[in-house]
């Protein structure tokens, strides 16, 4: 069976929530839109105070090339502009909206009848889909039209479906392939007529057997997609680590992963870009995993992005008793955050509870050389060289040793058996080295 | 037999010539230097902070030498005595300039910052910073990880146990600014330290409006201007919400800590004041 050839893990699945059913989550009483949902520079705010809105409205416009449009999740007035405290506590300017009904915009078709043809050209399609913020949601957010225009020397030859889903714990595209196989299918036929392309691969890991069963029956009635079942093993959904299981080509260091004629999309994205084209419907809302053992309702819930996260827990049966962590994403990738009034944005792909036996960290102790951190980067570094040289800051080596092409996926932290925080410097290292890069290249063109 | 003696007088032969060939060359390509700026690095404390602005001791002996005037010159850390020392080496004048002391602007104790959260990660500051808020509700205080107490070469940083903030010693501390380029926060500010070590300044660096910044902590400078009107010398200014003494201009005469409501201002090592006044003074123990 495929998978991808350097390092990974494999942490247990602890899929709890693996065939619990899309469940609509209730309108929050106030949505809170972060303008910076995306990868890329945050939106331009295009409406004030006092301002009345519907599901779909356009608030605020994309603010250059890596940039999206962002839409109102809810109908309502607009009661301010002003800064809210993301995950990390830190300020970020957001747009309050009270919500009043459920209106939606009348362009928005809001039946479920499965609509297959697409009359659209290629450039037709980018632009609505530029039109509709439609965002990589798997969680990097990185604009989806800005994948779909590659660079004019490089051509894309076939596009890879991300249904991996490696992350623990989280099951929202499983259930969302389960739910809405058709629409995932046609959204990849258009992505595939914007991009020009005529095979499809749709990589889904062995642990999902009734999606992939589901699929390959579906596949038949659509041309050159296939479905490709994938070994399980940590981090197979990134996007390096894909194309290498899928096609058996690298992704060079510092190279674009369109180099290898590969352009990969999330399985959501695609359902995204179905909804967006056929039915004009912008990313307003998404499905988030709230999952954790001590949870009374863990599940696959459709919520409004700009809903607090609070309220997605109390739909879910409530903050249990004896709770430690609560992490945005999965266990591997994910955040913990302090802010239980943090609103979801684009790319909250699940809410992880955890108690407080298995949230603590083991205390680190000295590095013993076992290298098993370099079995396990699928990137092919040298955690425990890297991280130890930016704990002496010495940045030169770490440079040299290709800090910037990690992935913080976690697998070095996690195979350590000294619990060393290799991650955590790594990740402080490879932002003071991109940072170094980027000014050496505009003093270059000075 | 022979042969010993045939490689030794060869091998003599070549060492003799290449010497000869190594004395004309170093006489030729000799680098003429001062022999001053050896003296005057060796009266130099040989940290090689940074302090004085320069890439290290040897680099600022060079530049004092080369100097005409040691006006601006300083070692931060050696302080006037030493500047005089290499001043009378020199045959120059030296300028005297007041010392310099890191001076840490929260004082986000745990009694006056109630913690929200826990932090298991990575102990360095850089890295709490990066990722989040940190343990307290302000963006601006102190992390209590420590980054400063590792870079100072002099030791003159702890952090106190109880309060979790850096605690600076004053004898120990050249002032070479270290902690300060290190902190992430840019919390620490090297201030003059004072006639016997007094000084007056805003122990809050937390920019948020008025309400939020008391929401995090209790004596957060909340920006209300008092101060600023209360000061007879002109030496406070207000901005993004927040008092900045401006320790040229400043008088000590702490009629600002007086009005201060939220006591975000400190004053160090005066002192205590009689009877009549109120006492709302000195130190982070008392708020």
């Amino acid at each position: 069976m495929k998978t991808f050839r350097i390092g990974g893990v494999h942490p247990s699945d602890n899929k709890l929530t693996a065939h619990c059913p899309i469940t609509q989550a209730p309108l929050p009483s106030q949505a809170v839109v972060l303008l910076s949902q995306h990868i890329g520079a945050p939106a331009q705010c295009i409406v004030e105070k006092g301002d009345q809105v519907k599901v779909g409205t356009l608030l605020a416009r994309a603010n250059g090339f890596v940039s999206a449009n962002i839409h109102s999740p809810v109908s309502g007035t607009i009661s301010k502009i002003d800064n809210v405290a993301d995950a990390s506590g830190y300020n970020k300017a957001a747009i309050y909206i009270n919500v009043e009904g459920d209106v939606w915009e009348e362009s928005i078709i809001r039946n479920d009848e499965l609509i297959r043809e697409c009359q659209l050209d290629s450039q037709a399609i980018i632009n609505k889909i530029d039109e509709m913020g439609i965002v990589g949601i798997g969680g990097a957010t990185f604009p989806t039209k800005v994948k779909l225009m590659p660079p004019r020397d490089m051509t894309a030859e076939v596009l890879i479906i991300n249904a991996v889903e490696c992350e623990p714990y989280l099951t929202n595209d499983h259930a969302l392939m389960l739910a809405k196989p058709d629409e995932i299918l046609v959204g990849i036929s258009i992505l595939m007529k914007a991009i020009h392309v005529e095979r499809a691969y749709i990589g889904i890991e062995v642990n999902k057997p009734d999606a992939i069963e589901l699929l390959q029956q579906k596949v038949q009635s659509y041309t050159g997609i296939e479905v490709v079942p994938l070994q399980c093993r940590y981090p197979q959904g990134g996007e390096k680590q894909l194309i290498d299981a899928i096609l058996r080509r690298q992704v060079a260091s510092g190279a674009l992963p369109i180099s290898t004629g590969a352009v990969v999309q999330n399985v959501a994205t695609a359902h995204a870009v179905y909804e967006a084209v056929q039915k004009n419907k912008p990313l307003i809302e998404r499905i988030v995993t709230v999952t954790g053992e001590q949870l009374s309702q863990p599940g696959n819930y459709l919520s409004r992005i700009g809903t607090p996260i609070s309220q997605l827990i109390e739909t879910a049966g409530g903050l249990p008793e004896h709770t430690g962590k609560i992490v945005l994403g999965g266990p591997m990738m994910g955040r913990a955050t302090a802010n239980i009034d943090t609103p979801t944005s684009k790319g909250t792909s699940g809410l992880l509870i955890l108690p407080e036996e298995q949230s603590h960290r083991h205390e680190p102790s000295p590095c013993i050389r076992c290298a098993k951190c370099v079995s396990a980067c699928p990137m092919g570094l040298e955690p425990y060289l890297l991280s130890r040289a930016v704990a002496v800051d010495n940045l030169e080596i770490a440079e040299e040793h290709h800090i910037y092409d990690c992935i913080e996926c976690g697998c070095c932290s996690y195979s350590c058996p000294a619990h060393r925080p290799l991650l955590d410097y790594i990740r402080l290292g490879k932002g003071k080295v991109m940072n170094i890069i980027r000014n050496r290249s505009t003093e270059k063109k000075q | 037999m022979n042969i010993i003696i045939t490689s030794i007088i060869t091998l003599a032969a070549i060492g003799l010539i290449a010497a000869v060939i190594l004395y004309f060359i170093a006489q030729h390509f000799k680098v003429e230097e001062d022999p001053r700026i050896e003296i005057v690095e060796g009266l130099l404390p040989g940290a090689n902070c940074g302090g004085c602005g320069k890439a290290g001791c040897r680099n600022f002996a060079e530049s004092c030498v080369k100097a005409d005037t040691l006006d601006g010159m300083l070692c931060p850390v050696g302080g006037n005595e030493t500047m005089k020392k290499i001043a009378s080496i020199l045959g120059k004048e030296a300028v005297e300039a007041a010392p310099r002391v890191a001076t840490i602007r929260c004082n986000g104790s745990c009694q006056n910052r109630p913690r929200t959260n826990s932090y298991e990660g990575a102990s360095s500051c850089a890295i709490t910073h990066n990722l989040y808020i940190g343990e307290s509700g302000c963006a601006y205080g102190c992390l209590g990880c420590g980054d400063c107490v590792s870079v100072c070469h002099l030791g003159a940083i702890s952090i106190d146990s109880t309060t979790k903030l850096p605690v600076v010693d004053t004898d120990k501390c050249g002032g070479c600014g270290a902690c300060a380029r290190t902190c992430p926060r840019g919390i620490i500010e090297v201030r003059p330290l004072g006639i016997k070590g007094r000084r007056v300044y805003v122990g809050c660096m937390n920019k948020e409006k008025g309400g939020i910044a008391r929401k995090s902590c209790n004596v957060a400078c909340i920006g209300c201007g008092k101060c600023a009107k209360e000061c007879p010398f002109d030496a406070i200014t207000i901005s993004n919400n927040l008092a900045y003494i401006d320790s040229n201009l400043c008088k000590m005469c702490r009629k600002c800590v007086d009005v201060c409501p939220t006591g975000a201002i400190q004053a160090l090592n005066f002192p205590p004041k009689k009877k009549s006044e109120t006492t709302t003074t000195d130190t982070s123990t008392q708020q």
